[in-house]
């Protein structure tokens, strides 16, 4: 393994003085496909935020690729959690795919053609390229949500950021995203926010638990025992690993 | 209707009227669509009162009112973007205060400026027919400056208006193009209350780019359908408000909300008439 391209120590951020996250430190390889799961208000978002830039972390230090997170923001490719715009407003597949060339295309006018052509491929490894004219309004949530990780795609990001990418769509739906992002693993770095361990566990390469003030994460598939631990039980319980390999400067 | 065009033929102030009708058309179908869009018509509505503090002011001074208006409008809109962005969950309270203290303002030093108050009326409800040459330059150049602004940035603004956190992880500056985008919501005002008026601003501001929007799915050609909507209700407005001596303004507005409401009961109907036909 390389270095890791996303380190976080002792992280903690608060929203006007309620805590979100307390002292959360964990690291992402190269190549790694992380499910970061717990309970809804158990902070996963924030992490999620803080790792984006869009929120700074009250406390601690991140770093993403080797840079502040602003700064490494053209690498990134982000799918928000569903429904955080209004599905009634006109705009089409293709223009919103083309969004996620903001920050990498020019800044004045229009696209440019490799613009178009690098949301066209995106397009086509999400399976919505037939659907680029059609207004979001009338998409299902399993296409839309094909779109928004085709958006994240056309910025060519180095590492993959999605919040809550299944929620509310049909289990059929579920299977296929995940699978398409079994498939992106091959090149990129993936980290998927979720709050159902049990379905994730089979696609992930490491799963990090998370409930504001701890974190734990394990290679191994997750037993009922650790989810009971993880929604159910006092803080103590919970085992604390570091998968800080031996070796690396720190 | 004959009196009215051959009236347009010989006489300067129809044809100035109707080309401020046309040139506020332009500014209404580009800046109005992203105002349906966004959501943002009480913002609109909150630059628009609070212009006439701007244009009281100036009057008092002696100064252009024009010049006091378009002032007003780009502090308000700065005002209401930082509110916006700082204290979002006071936004509303604050719009409200800022539309209504910019009125009071208004009214205050128009009553304390000596002489007869005849032009009160028309900065609240328009007056298409004293636009003057020298006016439709300036509506020209601000009309100029929108479409300009957006031809630039029409990625970002159409970033920021649909999915503002996206944006920002891609690097745009949301802070920045939310404010721009309401300074020319600004200029667009100022146009507009040449044509209509303060008080009816926020009809001809939203009503095009509304019912363009019920037929077509995408910003730029809603843009165009409603300029067309707009340049119709203004020229229909003011040759219909001809003849019998009508206010011009309210006319157009009129005409601008009854073929809304149309709209809105047509395609009501149509889609109750296709949801019956595949049930059977």
């Amino acid at each position: 393994m390389t270095a890791p391209v996303i380190v976080l120590e002792n992280v903690s951020f608060a929203y006007d003085g309620v805590p979100a996250l307390e002292d959360v430190s964990l690291e992402v390889e190269q190549g790694e496909f992380m499910g970061l799961v717990g309970p809804n208000g158990g902070g996963k978002s924030t992490l999620l935020r803080i790792v984006l830039g869009l929120l700074a972390p009250d406390a601690g230090r991140v770093s993403v690729l080797g840079a502040p997170p602003a700064r490494a923001r053209g690498a990134l490719g982000y799918v928000p959690q569903f429904a955080t715009f209004r599905r009634d407003f006109p705009v089409t597949v293709e223009e919103t795919v083309l969004l996620g060339r903001l920050g990498k295309t020019r800044t004045l006018f229009g696209y440019r053609a490799h613009d178009r052509a690098l949301a066209r491929r995106a397009m086509e490894e999400t399976g919505v390229a037939e659907l680029r004219a059609r207004p979001i309004e009338t998409l299902s949530g399993g296409q839309l949500q094909r779109v928004l990780i085709a958006r994240a795609l056309a910025g060519e990001p180095r590492i993959l950021l999605l919040d809550e990418p299944t929620a509310n769509i049909d289990l059929r739906a579920e299977v296929d995203i995940f699978d398409l992002l079994k498939t992106l693993n091959a090149r990129m770095t993936i980290v998927v926010v979720s709050h159902d361990i049990g379905f994730i566990s089979p696609y992930v390469t490491r799963v990090a638990c998370l409930n504001r003030t701890l974190l734990c994460h394990t290679a191994s598939p997750i037993s009922g025992e650790m989810i009971q631990r993880l929604y159910g039980a006092p803080v103590h319980m919970i085992r604390h690993v570091t998968a800080r390999e031996p070796g690396l400067p720190s | 209707m004959s009196g009215f065009f051959g009236t347009l033929a010989r006489e300067a102030f129809l044809q100035h009227a109707l080309i401020g009708g046309l040139l506020a058309s332009l500014g209404c179908g580009v800046v109005g669509t992203y105002v349906v869009a966004k959501r943002i018509s009480f913002v609109a509505g909150g630059v628009a009162h609070s212009v006439l503090g701007g244009m009281g002011i100036a009057y008092f001074l002696g100064a252009s009112p024009l010049a006091g208006a378009l002032a007003a409008a780009l502090v308000a809109a700065l005002i209401i973007g930082w509110v916006n962005l700082r204290w979002h969950q006071n936004e509303d309270t604050i719009i409200a205060a800022l539309w209504a203290v910019g009125m009071a303002v208004g009214v205050l030093f128009i009553s304390r400026t000596p002489g007869y108050n005849a032009d009160l009326m028309s900065y609240l409800f328009g007056n298409i027919l004293m636009v003057s040459r020298a006016d439709l330059y300036v509506m020209a150049a601000l009309d100029a400056v929108a479409i300009l602004i957006v031809t630039l940035f029409s990625k970002q603004f159409l970033a920021v208006s649909f999915d503002p956190e996206f944006a920002r992880v891609r690097g745009v500056r949301v802070e920045f193009f939310h404010l721009l985008l309401l300074c020319l919501v600004a200029l667009t005002v100022v146009v507009l209350i040449q044509v209509v008026g303060l008080i009816l601003v926020l009809a001809l501001l939203t009503l095009p780019a509304a019912i363009a929007a019920q037929y077509r799915a995408r910003l730029v050609p809603i843009m165009a359908l409603a300029i067309v909507l707009g340049m119709a209700f203004t020229g229909g407005g003011l040759a219909l408000s001809y003849a019998p001596d009508l206010p011009a303004g309210a006319t157009i507005i009129l005409l601008a909300g009854t073929t809304y409401l149309f709209s809105l009961g047509a395609r009501r109907l149509l889609s109750w008439h296709k949801t019956r036909r595949t049930r059977t």
